[in-house]
């Protein structure tokens, strides 16, 4: 049987959820940087998840980078085609990776490589009780296990980016000069032609809100699920879709904001 | 001392707790009986603040869970050690991280001093003689989970001792011995305890007094012996696979 739902009742409960989760959300970053002066004694934690969010999501990020070069190589070429000449094809390549290309899809990849695993991480312990263990031993979650992923997700994704940019680059020459014939020095003259330090910072500062808030959102959905292993599976699913949107819409925000 | 007044709580729609005033005094070993979804371990997460009531208070030592500050719930906390249902070991650590989390955490750092305990704790609920340190808790059986959960509670020397379900999912030689474990602890460290248990064995082995929760509250407050003559059809009724 279908119910019968009163669309002003389902529309002001979707608010109220939606302004109570931000809420949560602010809440839990406020509190996740109360406990920043308390690093230093943690950083042990803080090391490991550097680890986890950072050199092992290293290898994924090159493949990505490289791929994602090479493909931008040859849409500017097949855009360029006829209008403009490919000597400039090095610095449209270059801005649009240095500005857009490493730091959102880097972001992305990171969104459903660690945003996603923080929440099933924190999800299993939630539902087995690890949470509650770890708060009867007088342990805040939040200083545990909030504190150093959020910072970890936040210095790490800048450092990545930087990986991410330098292969996709070099992924873009690869296609330039051994499929579109444009040698070396034409290639990299033309990067260094319109090469605006502003540019790399611009792209780069907008990682630090990437990776803080995609470590975030992991973190707040994964202390929030229930159900068991099915509310697990949700989880993770959500953070992913929740950190990828925050991504996009953060990265119009900063970019109306830096460019 | 534990004192719990007119404490409510629901979720949603659900009634759990409609009212429970229960005071139990240091040195006592109480158990919590009732029926499944009747409220016991909801009870037991309110007086260590992991729920917060709808109404009513709970005080521990005086101290009042719900209004108290973070800092003073965390120090209260580690004077409490809980034995969780799933003993809830961190799967990510070994063994001897586990049992010794709370101390590192409280500022222990003699790697020596925390092994020298770890194996202590494990001595005294019965796995001593093997080194299981560096095992993983995916290694451990669900037996040895509940007794590397006891000995972790246990590292603390904590005042106070709670015990969700303790036997529960177990086979009855381990459930028994988890029983004999609780009673020579509980006799030896003179912990005020409380048990969380469906185990009409296990209260009348451990517990001095008995609560029976029904319908979200306290229907019956004695001992054991009471409880076993109680005439009340609600009672009898509960304890009669038991007694048969």
């Amino acid at each position: 049987m279908v119910k019968n739902r009163n669309p002003v009742r389902f529309l002001g409960r979707k608010i109220v959820n939606f302004l109570s989760e931000f809420g949560e959300i602010s809440r839990l970053l406020e509190r996740t940087f109360s406990f920043v002066p308390r690093l230093g004694r943690d950083r042990i934690l803080l090391f490991n998840q550097m680890a986890h969010i950072g050199s092992n999501s290293l290898p994924l990020v090159v493949i990505i980078g490289f791929f994602t070069g090479m493909v931008s190589a040859w849409q500017a070429a097949s855009q360029f085609k006829g209008l403009i000449s490919l000597s400039l094809l090095g610095s449209a390549v270059s801005r649009a990776i240095f500005m857009e290309l490493g730091p959102v899809l880097t972001a992305i990849v990171i969104a459903g490589r660690v945003g996603a695993s923080i929440a099933a991480e924190l999800g299993t312990m939630k539902v087995t009780e690890q949470i509650d263990a770890l708060e009867s031993l007088g342990i805040s979650p939040v200083r545990y296990l909030s504190t150093p992923r959020v910072i970890a997700g936040t210095l790490m994704l800048p450092i990545l980016t930087i990986f991410a940019n330098v292969i996709a680059l070099i992924g873009a020459f690869v296609v330039a000069n051994f499929f579109l014939g444009i040698t070396e020095k034409v290639f990299f003259d033309s990067v260094k032609r319109f090469f605006d330090l502003k540019d790399v910072f611009g792209g780069l500062f907008k990682t630090f809100f990437f990776g803080g808030v995609t470590a975030l959102i992991g973190v707040h959905v994964g202390l929030r699920t229930t159900s068991g292993a099915e509310g697990v599976g949700k989880s993770s699913v959500r953070a992913f879709v929740l950190s990828a949107s925050m991504v996009l819409i953060l990265d119009y925000v900063l970019w109306t904001i830096i460019f | 001392m534990i004192e719990i007044h007119n404490l409510k709580k629901s979720f949603d729609d659900n009634e759990v707790l409609r009212g429970i005033d229960i005071t139990i005094h240091d040195g006592e070993t109480v158990a919590i009986i009732g029926e499944s979804g009747c409220g016991k371990s909801v009870l037991l997460k309110h007086i260590i603040g992991l729920l917060q009531p709808d109404s009513g208070t709970v005080k521990v030592d005086g101290i009042s869970i719900a209004d108290a500050k973070e800092d003073v719930l965390y120090a209260l906390r580690r004077r409490i050690g809980f034995l969780f249902q799933s003993a809830a070991l961190f799967d990510s650590m070994t063994v001897y991280e586990n049992i010794v989390l709370g101390l590192w955490e409280a500022g222990e750092r003699d790697e020596a001093k925390l092994r020298q305990i770890a194996t202590e704790k494990l001595g005294l609920v019965g796995l001593g003689a093997r080194s299981l340190l560096d095992f993983k808790p995916s290694s451990l059986s669900g037996g040895m989970k509940k007794r590397v959960g006891l000995a972790r509670a246990l590292a603390m020397q904590p005042q106070y001792m709670f015990y969700d379900e303790p036997t529960t999912g177990l086979d009855p030689v381990t459930s028994d011995q988890i029983d004999y474990l609780i009673l020579s602890l509980t006799e030896s460290f003179s912990t005020t305890s409380l048990i969380i248990t469906h185990d009409l064995f296990t209260v009348k082995r451990i517990a001095k007094r008995v609560i029976y929760l029904n319908k979200g509250l306290v229907f019956f407050d004695g001992t054991p012996k009471e409880l076993e003559q109680s005439t009340d059809k609600q009672v009898v009724q509960f304890i009669e696979r038991f007694v048969k």
